[in-house]
C-alpha cells in the first residue's frame, strides 16, 4: 500500500526525522491560510498524489505570494497529474501539501528497501540526491552506497556513520545525520514498510537537515497488525475497478483488453494472460480467485470483472487443488444467471472433483462454453472477443 | 528416490484441527502420506482423524519420531510455527499459509542461521501449495490424482501452474518424481536454486521444469546454478510476460521492482545460462518431452 507524502512526513518526523514546517489544504483558501500560518516569504505547493516525478510533470510549485499560492492550487486541484509512473490516465489531484520553502546547501538520496537477494532490509544512499533512483542506478552507479541490516540485531550507529560519511556529510554535522538515518530504519521496521525513500534529504543553507520529499510504501501482508496505516489509504488515487475488487479480498489488476478473466491461483492467472496474448488476444484483467473460493466468491469475481464496460468475453480457468471444480461450478452458474450475463463464457475446469463441476456447468442449460486446456480455454476466448470486436 | 519426502516419512501437521488443516490431513492420509500426528496448542491429548493431538511440536516430534511438517497456521501466527518446527529438530517444512509479513519471514531466516548446516531444517514456502513425491508421499494441498510417478522434477512458485505442468506431463505419459512448491511471496524458505541441488545429486530424476515468474532475482540466480553445477538439462516457464511494470500480480512477490526482474529479462537470462525456455505455459509437457527423449538418445 502507498501513502502520500505529507503521510509519510507525519510518520517519519515521530521517528526523529526533521522535516519543513508545513500543512494540508483541499482549498486554494485554505492553501493560503496555510502558507500565512507557517510564516517566511516562499513556499512550495505540492499536489499529494501517489507518484514519484512531480515535479516534472507541474505538480511542485514555488510561490512568493498568496496570490501565487492561489493561482498554483486553483490549477493543480481537481486535475489529474500525469507521471511516468501513474500511466497515461494520470491521478487525481484533491489535496494540496503547502511547505516552507528550503534554501538547499546539499541534497541526498536516502533509501530502504527489503532487499529479496539478501533478505534484509538494506539502505541504498548516494549523493546524488534529487535525481530518481533509476537515474542514478544508470548514470551514476558509483555513488550508490549500500549497506544490509542484520535482522537479528537492527541496523547499528556505525552504519549509518557509514552511510552518513560515504555521503560526504561534513564531519561537524554527521552527528546530526545519524539519527536521521536510524530514525528512518526505525520507521521502516516498526511500521512494516516495504520502501521508504527520502529524496531529497537535504542539509540546508544553515546547516539543517530536513527531509524535503517522502515516500513509503507497505507490506498489505502485515497491514492487519497496522490499522494507523491502513487508515492512511486513499482510494481516490486507486483504479477503480481494483479498489472494487480489493474491498472484496480479491487481488486483481486492471488492464487495457476486452478478455476478463476469472483464475485461481496468481502463477495460472499470469500464465492465462500470457495465453491469451500469444494467442492474439488482448486480457481485460489479472484475477486471482484465491485458495478455498466459495460459490459466493466466485459471484463477487465476476462482478468485479464485469465493473470493466470494455470486458466482452469472460474466461473462467480453474485447476483446483485447495478449491473444488464442483464449488466453482456452482459459482458459475449462479453468477451467470443472477447478473443475466449475455457475453460469452468460456470455462475451463481441471483438478479436484472436476466431474461433479463439468456436470453442474451442462445441466445448468446455459450457454457456456466448455474448454478443455489452457491453450484451448485462450483460443477460444480470443475467437469469441474477435467475433464480439 | 525423490527428494525431501517419501512414503516413509514421518508428518506432523500443523494447525491440524482447523477447518483447512482437517480436510487436507485426510486428503494427505488418503494418499498414503505417513501422517503420524499433529499440532494445535491447548489440543494436546485429543485424537483428531485418528491421530494425536499435541499441545507443541517438541512434544509430537519426541512422541511420534516426525521429522517432516506441514503448517496450516493463519498469517499472523505461522512464522512463529515455522520457528517452532525448527526448533524442535523437523528436517524438512513446507508452509501453505498465505499472507505472512515479509519481516516475520526475515526474522524466520535469521532465526534459522542459528543451527549448523547439518542440523538446519530446510523449509519450502510460505504461500505455496507443498511438496509431492508421487506415489509415495503428498505433503500439500494439490490435488494428487493429477500427478504420476515418473522422473521429472519440477520446481515452481505457482501452485495451479504446477497443477498445470502436471496434467501436461500426465498427458503425455511422463511423471513426476518430486515436486516442490516454493511459494509466491518475496522472502521464502528455499529459493530455485536450493531445490536444484536436491534434483541435480537425485538418482530418479532426469530432467528438470522450473515454473518461474516476474519479481525477484531466484530464476537468476538459478540459472547461473545450472549452466555452472548442473548435468541435467533444465526447463524453465516464466510467468508475467503480459504484467505491468510495479503492479503486483496477485502474489506478493510477483512485482517487477528492479532490473531484471521483468519475465522477458528472466527469459533472456535463462537463454544465456543454456536453459532451455518454455514459450508458453500449454507447452511445459511437450518441452520436456523433447528433452527427456533428447537425453536418451545422446545416451
Amino acid at each position: 500500500m502507498d501513502i502520500h507524502e505529507y503521510q509519510a512526513k507525519e510518520l517519519l518526523t515521530k521517528f526523529g526525522v526533521p522535516i519543513p514546517r508545513g500543512g494540508l489544504a483541499y482549498s486554494p483558501e485554505q492553501a493560503a491560510y496555510r502558507a500565512s500560518d507557517i510564516g517566511g516569504s516562499a513556499w512550495v505547493v505540492k499536489a499529494q498524489i501517489h507518484s514519484g516525478a512531480r515535479g516534472k510533470a507541474g505538480g511542485i510549485k514555488f510561490c512568493k505570494s498568496d496570490r501565487e499560492i492561489e493561482d498554483a492550487a486553483e490549477t493543480l486541484l481537481g486535475k489529474k497529474l500525469v507521471t511516468h509512473q501513474t500511466g497515461p490516465s494520470g491521478k487525481l489531484v484533491s489535496r494540496l501539501y503547502i511547505e516552507e520553502a528550503t534554501q538547499i546547501a546539499h541534497e541526498f538520496y536516502l533509501g530502504f528497501v527489503m532487499d529479496r537477494g539478501s533478505e534484509r532490509i538494506m539502505v541504498v544512499a548516494s549523493a546524488a540526491g534529487g535525481m530518481e533512483i533509476e537515474e542514478i542506478s544508470a548514470n551514476k552507479p558509483e555513488s550508490l552506497i549500500r549497506v544490509s541490516v542484520d535482522p537479528a540485531v537492527g541496523m547499528q550507529q556505525f552504519q549509518a556513520r557509514e552511510v552518513a560519511f560515504g555521503l560526504g556529510v561534513d564531519p561537524d554535522l554527521v552527528s546530526k545525520m545519524v539519527p536521521v538515518i536510524m530514525g528512518t530504519y526505525r520507521a521502516f521496521r516498526d511500521l512494516d514498510a516495504t520502501m521508504v525513500e527520502i529524496n531529497p534529504l537535504v542539509i540546508t543553507k544553515d546547516n539543517q537537515i530536513v527531509a524535503l520529499d517522502a515516500k513509503m510504501s507497505f507490506d498489505d501482508n502485515a497491514l492487519f497488525r497496522r490499522p494507523h496505516i491502513s487508515e492512511l489509504r486513499d482510494k481516490s488515487q486507486e483504479d477503480p475497478r481494483e479498489t472494487y475488487a480489493s474491498d472484496r479480498g480479491l487481488a486483481y489488476v486492471g488492464l487495457d483488453g476486452d478478455i476478463g478473466c476469472v483464475v485461481n491461483g496468481a502463477g495460472l492467472a499470469m500464465a492465462t494472460l500470457d495465453m491469451i496474448k500469444l494467442a492474439g488476444g488482448e486480457p481485460a484483467n489479472f484475477l486471482d480467485i484465491g485458495g478455498g473460493a466459495s460459490p459466493e466468491r466466485v459471484a463477487k469475481s465476476f462482478r468485479a470483472v464485469l465493473k470493466d464496460k470494455n470486458v466482452k468475453v469472460l474466461l473462467v480457468n480453474v485447476f483446483a487443488g485447495i478449491n473444488r471444480c464442483d464449488w466453482v461450478a456452482k459459482g458459475v452458474v449462479d453468477a451467470v444467471k443472477e447478473l443475466n450475463i449475455t457475453m460469452p463464457v468460456i470455462v475451463r475446469l481441471a483438478g479436484t472433483n472436476v466431474t461433479e463441476g463439468r456436470k453442474i456447468i451442462d445441466e445448468s442449460g446455459l450457454a457456456v462454453i466448455s474448454a478443455d486446456s489452457l491453450g484451448d480455454a485462450a483460443e477460444k476466448a480470443v475467437a469469441a472477443a474477435k467475433k464480439a470486436a | 528416490m525423490a527428494i525431501l519426502i517419501d512414503e516413509n516419512t514421518p508428518v506432523l501437521i500443523q494447525g491440524f484441527t482447523g477447518r483447512i488443516g482437517t480436510f487436507h490431513a485426510q486428503e494427505m492420509i488418503d494418499y498414503g502420506t505417513n501422517v503420524v500426528g499433529g499440532v494445535t496448542p491447548g489440543k494436546g491429548g485429543a485424537t483428531h482423524l485418528g491421530r494425536p493431538v499435541f499441545n507443541t511440536v517438541k512434544g509430537a516430534v519426541a512422541e511420534t519420531g516426525a521429522t517432516a511438517s506441514i503448517v496450516f497456521v493463519p498469517p499472523p501466527f505461522a512464522a512463529d510455527a515455522i520457528m517452532e518446527a525448527a526448533d524442535a529438530g523437523i528436517k524438512y517444512c513446507t508452509c501453505i499459509t498465505d499472507g505472512i509479513p515479509a519481516q516475520d519471514m526475515i526474522r524466520v531466516k535469521r532465526y534459522m542461521r542459528r543451527y549448523r548446516a547439518e542440523n538446519r531444517m530446510i523449509l519450502t514456502g510460505p504461500n505455496c501449495a507443498g511438496t509431492i513425491s508421487p506415489g509415495r508421499a503428498m505433503l500439500g494441498i494439490m490435488p494428487g490424482n493429477i500427478y504420476s510417478k515418473g522422473r521429472i522434477g519440477i520446481v515452481g512458485r505457482s501452485g495451479t501452474l504446477g497443477y498445470e505442468a502436471a496434467s501436461q506431463l500426465k498427458m503425455l505419459g511422463l511423471g513426476v518424481s518430486t515436486s516442490v512448491g516454493i511459494g509466491g511471496d518475496p522472502i521464502n524458505g528455499s529459493s530455485f536454486k536450493d531445490i536444484l541441488v536436491h534434483f541435480e545429486n537425485d538418482p530418479d530424476t532426469d530432467a528438470i521444469l522450473m515454473i518461474g515468474e516476474i519479481g525477484g532475482p531466484q530464476e537468476a540466480e538459478a540459472g547461473m546454478f545450472a549452466r555452472d553445477h548442473m548435468k541435467k538439462p533444465l526447463a524453465a516457464y516464466i510467468a508475467g510476460l503480459s504484467a505491468p511494470k510495479g503492479r503486483k500480480m496477485g502474489h506478493a512477490g510477483a512485482i517487477v521492482s528492479a532490473f531484471g526482474e521483468s519475465a522477458a529479462e528472466k527469459v533472456d537470462i535463462l537463454k544465456g545460462c543454456g536453459v532451455h525456455i518454455v514459450a508458453t505455459p500449454a507447452e511445459m509437457g511437450s518441452t520436456l518431452m523433447t528433452l527427456v527423449s533428447g537425453a536418451k538418445k545422446v545416451a
